[in-house]
């Protein structure tokens, strides 16, 4: 049982005309087995929600806390957010020549649990794994994310999340670019991930469409940096209907 | 897409003194100005560290320093430095090149035969053990549609200056490897001349990990239709290391291909490497593809890495002509992605650099090699503790 608690949250990015102010006051709270959906037009602060979260250098967080079943994770340096069991699945996912990603996950893995997962199960796991999200075996001797397809480089994230196991994932909207039928495969990832291990979700995204797969209880409507509106999965819905229109009006 | 912390090579600045065929050539070294750093080609080089090398006068390479590995029908053979085969491939274009060429009186000559095709690699083992300025001249021969594997290992402590000719015959196919692992108190300044015969085609790499001073100028003349030539460098430059490449690449026949890649990550104090890729395409080479590129690693505050792209153009039909070069600090970008799944700063720093290492010294095409050297890497990230 995980809780993810994120308190007051104030976060900065510096720019050309000096530090600007993106996420003001954001109050949430994640625990295991909640699925919770962020909402929200863009420029709204939803990527730099979950950037904070996982530890990103350019975001300066000036007030406000985020805990980890108590812990301050903003005391901690990116990876040991990482190993405390954070996971954040990137939307733009960056190639890194040279690196297998076989190679990579083995790392990741090693680095999570401390020591070198057992040959055989590992083996089994990654091929499953990428059975289940419908992914060429040969995927494994590419590099990572170089050359990779949109649809392949979220497949790629959940991937990770499937085979890492945290205890909280932020999705950062993993599902933009995809067609439906990578959505699926996708949200089924996910979904696995989910009944397999407890897991808590947050889950960013700019439309409606994956929440047909993937069922929220909680939704969250960011506007200009803060929470606008909260509620059930109702809420998705009602957002279906009108778009952002009503919280943008609001907030202009 | 420019990398995060990547800084773009300028244009303009650094123009060539001349268009790069008209620099003299001889092997009289009186012919060449005394080495000055008003030169362009000597600008970057710390010369007080040259050793002799630039002298009218040195010594000649024992030929017990050297070890030869030949594959089977690899073929060896010391002749005078008189002989008409020597400046087949290329004559000198600067006073080291022409001081090594006339102290050399004899000349090692490799043959690969005619037709033969052999999977195995022919090795020169260079050795010198001793720190007095040493003259060694080499002539590889690649026969009519061989295909085979040479490559050229400089180990120890040394001080050599050295001139390499490389003669590719029609349809040969040739993977030329040198490796540049000196000791501390090593002085090398090796000249390569390659000349590529009809439909032939030359790998070309370039290790260097280690001297005091190494500088390497490859030269490959495309003068006849349908050739190829490949040229990679990987290099890693430590402090008390100098490394400079100038490979050259000089389009005159039609149809030819070039692709130069060289990649080096630099950490410590005062590491120091330069890379000036020149290529010229003339008149004459309509329907030339070249493209030359140097990525640079600069993995700690202190190094510096220079590069300069040339890339001089005479005529219109061409089918392809680019280049590239940039030198940036680790991507922050990529340091983030991998810690953001747990791997340590200093773990995600050692894949980032073998991953962008590994990317050209897989394409050495030589199994032991290309795990020495990978081994060899893993070594000096964990020596400077990244």
């Amino acid at each position: 049982m995980a809780t993810l608690e994120i308190k007051n949250l104030h976060v900065s990015v510096q720019t050309e005309q000096g530090a600007k102010e993106i996420l003001k006051g954001v109050d949430l709270t994640i625990r295991s087995g909640e699925t919770h959906a962020v909402m929200g037009p863009n420029g709204s602060g939803k990527s730099t929600l979950a950037y904070s979260v996982a530890g990103h250098p350019k975001y300066e967080v000036t007030d406000g806390e985020i805990l980890l079943d108590g812990e301050s994770v903003l005391e901690m340096s990116v990876d040991e957010r990482a190993r405390a069991g954070l996971f954040l699945a990137m939307q733009y996912p960056v190639e890194i020549p040279g690196v297998s990603v076989s190679n990579f996950l083995r790392t990741a893995k090693t680095a999570l649990t401390g020591e070198a997962p057992a040959l055989r199960q590992w083996v089994g796991d990654l091929r499953e794994g990428m059975k289940n999200l419908k992914m060429d075996s040969d995927f494994t001797e590419r590099n990572v994310n170089e050359g990779f397809s949109g649809g392949e480089k979220k497949r790629h994230e959940i991937l990770q999340l499937e085979l890492l196991k945290p205890k909280i994932a932020i999705l950062d909207e993993t599902d933009s670019g995809l067609d439906v039928d990578a959505l699926k495969i996708v949200s089924e990832g996910v979904n696995r991930a989910k009944a397999s291990s407890d897991l808590g979700v947050l889950l960013i995204t700019h439309y409606t469409r994956i929440l047909r797969y993937i069922k929220p209880d909680f939704v969250h409507v960011f506007v200009a940096g803060k929470v606008a509106e909260q509620g059930g999965p109702e809420l998705a819905d009602r957002l279906e209907a009108e778009g952002y229109d009503r919280y943008l009006k609001a907030s202009a | 897409m420019a990398q995060h912390g990547i800084k773009e090579h300028s244009h303009g600045g650094d123009v060539p003194i001349q268009t790069r065929n008209l620099r003299p050539r001889s092997t009289s070294v009186s012919d060449f100005p005394e080495v000055s750093k008003l030169q362009e080609i000597w600008r970057y080089l710390p010369i007080d560290k040259l050793r002799g090398l630039d002298q009218e006068v040195m010594g000649e390479l024992g030929q017990e320093a050297i070890e030869l590995v030949l594959a089977p029908g690899v073929t060896s053979r010391w002749i005078e430095s008189s002989d008409s085969l020597v400046g087949t491939a290329g004559l000198p274009e600067d006073r080291v090149s022409a001081a090594s060429w006339t102290n050399a009186s004899k000349t090692l000559v490799i043959e690969i035969p005619k037709d033969l095709e052999v999977n195995e690699p022919s090795f020169i083992r260079i050795n010198p053990a001793s720190v007095d300025a040493n003259a060694l001249h080499i002539v590889v021969v690649a026969g009519m549609h061989s295909n085979s594997t040479l490559v050229l290992d400089h180990i120890g402590q040394g001080v050599l200056g050295e001139n390499i000719e490389i003669v590719l015959q029609d349809g040969a196919n040739l993977n030329f490897v040198t490796i540049q692992e000196w000791e501390k108190g090593s002085s090398h300044v090796s000249a390569q001349f390659a000349k590529l015969g009809r439909d032939s085609n030359l790998k070309h790499v370039v290790v260097s990990l280690g001297g005091d001073v190494v500088r390497v100028t490859p030269s490959v003349e495309l003068s006849s239709p349908g050739a190829e030539v490949n040229m990679y460098g990987v290099y890693l430059a430590n402090t008390g290391n100098f490394f400079e490449h100038r490979p050259y690449v000089d389009h005159i026949a039609p149809n030819c291909v070039s692709n130069v890649a060289y990649k080096g990550a630099l950490q410590g104090a005062g590491a120091h490497t330069v890379w000036v890729g020149d290529v010229l395409i003339r008149e004459s080479a309509t329907g030339t593809s070249t493209y030359e590129l140097n990525r640079n690693l600069l993995l700690t505050d202190g190094a510096r890495a220079d590069s300069v792209p040339n890339l001089e153009i005479e005529t219109g039909k061409i089918e392809g002509a680019g280049h590239a070069s940039a030198s940036g600090r680790f991507d922050d970008e990529q340091l983030f992605y991998l810690q953001a799944r747990g791997i340590s700063e200093s773990e995600a720093r050692r894949l980032v650099v073998r991953g962008f290492l590994s990317e050209l010294i897989q394409k050495i095409g030589v199994a032991e090699v290309e795990e020495r050297l990978i081994a060899a890497v893993e070594l000096e990230l964990e020596k400077a503790g990244v």
